[in-house]
């Protein structure tokens, strides 16, 4: 089974968001990136999906400019076969993200293609189900576990209040959340492999971006708050507070 | 000029977001002195509910009735959505970014070859352009963003939203299904209900979210009692460190890696505020912190604070809370 985890360059979460000087974007400077979070899990899935399999590939792709090679070798330092680097420039537009990631990845005719649910930058929560409907795949979103039994994947989804078991037939595209197994870390042994291991390059500039960012800015600052008091003695001032002045109870 | 709000139905009840995206698409309408219409997919008999979409301005509501609407199919629902869309040459469509919306969104979006703003907390009109605002960087940052489509398609982010009544006709369309459920490719096995109760965090108006000084799943009931003195509006939440141990489910976790939240009340009891979990709940309305250290940097986000273990403070609070509720 050919798995592609599609994996995007993110800042750390631990970053301080700075905005440039264009006011439409953020400044690069002193920001440390990393694999977007939820894309890392699902590499993690993939992994554990080729290593109880005995057999299969698992590739990870990325549409980005050379950057990205960075956390194209963590993946394969993860234990990933080959990398697919789409040279291009990631927008807020995420159709024109999802049209190149088609573009690049359908020749592979994987079995599998899984996305993180989302990108920790932008948080669209768009692109998965996006590439599964230009690639006409059908699409789980918001999976917290895989399995495959004969042709069809079978995942656990979030919903509100529980979970949904949900299948849908083979080749798809599953957009993965949070799940059992923590992501490994690369071994040194990993690091060294990942340095000899395949990725390919091509240009796969997205097209003219139809989401346009006007501006970016803060988020407004929260009026400075107050200790009510100590212990169950303030209970009930606080409570009186909430119903009377902030009038939420 | 025409603005579509699709409406969302559970179990034939219209969830409260579904009022949210019709007030959004009329301000928006009538910025541009255009008309509503609304969208509901459900089960036999949703129509009924056309009329509560009536009373918040649509003009017209299109409803698709099947049998397998009761339930949410994202295959089917996505492909006869397009097919009113491709057809109305509406300006806008309002999605509400609830679980359902956040899954279909998209997939409309690529059937049609339009762009798509996710999540939105602002929505203006400015000469006669859609300005979308939406949080970025979990919350570290707002976009404003253009859409260049003559279509532009907007989730709207449950809570934030205020809509007002303003009665409009509300005639009821039929809305043809697209396919059938043999050819949706996408199917629900079953459902498993969880002990959390139905409200997910990420839509409730109330949450109270516990952390690791909770020390252990086995205190969980405190927070319970809490949510429930709180009614049926309230949803629980929680630390990563809380869902890391696994003494609560991912789906539960509020932050950079679980959910953004904006409820009205957001009470956070015996967390920190790491700077991974303040990204996730600064847009809260209100914010209560209960943590026995002083110096614990919630305290700067949060509107009124107390000092205090939790295990003492929350039936006190839970109890006082009924008092004023009446409940
Ligand atoms: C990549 C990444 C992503 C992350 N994403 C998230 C995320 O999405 N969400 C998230 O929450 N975190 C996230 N984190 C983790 C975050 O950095 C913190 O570690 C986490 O939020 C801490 O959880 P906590 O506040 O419950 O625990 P702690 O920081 O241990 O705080 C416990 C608090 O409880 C108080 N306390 C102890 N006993 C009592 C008592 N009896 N009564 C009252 N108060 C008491 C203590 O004073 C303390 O303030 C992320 C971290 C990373 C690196
Ligand atoms: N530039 C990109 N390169 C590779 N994968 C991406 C890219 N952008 C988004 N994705 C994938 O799509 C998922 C959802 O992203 P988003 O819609 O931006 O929240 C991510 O978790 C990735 O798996």
């Amino acid at each position: 089974m050919k798995i592609i985890v599609c994996i995007k360059r993110v800042p750390d979460t631990e970053s301080r968001i700075k905005i440039a000087e264009d006011g439409g974007s953020i400044d690069p400077s002193g920001i440390k990136y990393i694999i977007s979070p939820y894309d890392e899990f699902a590499l993690e899935m993939a992994l554990r999906m080729k290593e109880s399999a005995g057999t299969g590939e698992v590739v990870v792709a990325s549409l980005g400019d050379a950057a990205s090679t960075e956390q194209l070798r963590a993946g394969l330092a993860m234990g990933a076969d080959r990398a697919i680097l789409l040279k291009g420039v990631p927008s807020a537009d995420g159709l024109a993200t999802a049209k190149a990631l088609t573009a690049g990845l359908a020749a592979e005719n994987a079995d599998l293609i899984l996305t993180g649910m989302k990108g920790v930058d932008n948080d669209q929560q768009q692109v998965g189900p996006m590439l599964a409907e230009l690639l006409g795949l059908p699409c789980i979103t918001v999976a917290a576990s895989i399995e495959i039994e004969a042709g069809v994947v079978v995942a656990h989804r979030e919903i509100e209040g529980g979970v949904e078991v949900v299948e849908a037939p083979l080749p798809a595209v599953i957009a993965i959340t949070k799940g059992e197994h923590e992501p490994r870390y690369p071994s040194l042994k990993g690091i060294m492999a990942a340095k000899k291991k395949p990725l390919a390059e091509s240009d796969a500039p997205p097209g003219e971006p139809r989401v346009r960012v006007q501006a970016l800015a803060y988020p407004p600052e929260r009026p400075p708050g107050r200790i009510v008091g100590n212990g169950v003695d303030a209970v009930p001032e606080l409570v009186r507070l909430l119903h009377e002045e902030a009038k939420v109870i | 000029m025409k603005v579509l709000a699709i409406a969302e139905q559970r179990e034939g009840a219209l969830r409260k977001v579904s009022f949210e995206t019709v007030g959004v698409a009329r301000n928006v309408a009538e910025a541009l002195g255009g008309t509503v219409e609304a969208a509901l997919l459900g089960g036999p008999g949703a129509a009924n509910l056309a009329g509560d979409l009536a009373r918040f301005g649509a003009a017209a509501v299109h409803v698709a009735e099947h049998d397998a609407f009761a339930h949410y199919s994202p295959d089917g629902f996505a492909a006869t959505l397009a097919e009113l869309i491709r057809g109305g040459s509406y300006f806008a469509v309002f999605f509400p970014a609830s679980a359902l919306g956040k899954d279909l969104a998209p997939r409309v979006a690529a059937k049609l070859d339009l762009p798509l703003a996710t999540d939105a907390t602002a929505v203006a009109l400015n000469d006669g352009e859609l300005h979308v605002t939406r949080p970025v960087y979990a919350g570290r940052a707002f976009a404003t963003l253009v859409l260049t489509a003559d279509t532009r398609l907007v989730s709207i982010r449950p809570n934030v939203f205020r809509p007002t009544e303003s009665p409009a006709a509300g005639e009821v369309k039929a809305l043809a299904v697209q396919g059938s459920p043999d050819t949706w490719r996408v199917k629900v096995r079953e459902v498993k209900a969880a002990t959390g109760g139905t409200m997910d965090v990420g839509e409730a108006p109330i949450v109270v979210s516990g952390g690791r000084g909770m020390k252990g799943p086995e205190h969980w009931h405190l927070l319970e009692g809490l949510r429930d003195a709180l009614g049926a509006n309230a949803a629980l939440g929680a630390s990563r460190a809380v869902v890391d141990a696994g003494w609560r489910p991912h789906a539960e976790q509020v932050g950079q890696t679980g959910k953004t939240v904006s409820p009205q009340l957001y009470i956070a009891v015996a967390i920190s505020g790491a700077m991974q979990h303040l990204a996730g709940m600064r847009s809260a309305g209100t914010i209560v912190a209960v943590n026995k250290d002083a110096e614990a940097p919630i305290f700067k986000v949060a509107d009124y604070g107390l000092v205090g273990d939790a295990a003492e403070v929350l039936p006190r609070l839970a109890e006082e809370i009924r008092k004023v509720r009446g409940s």
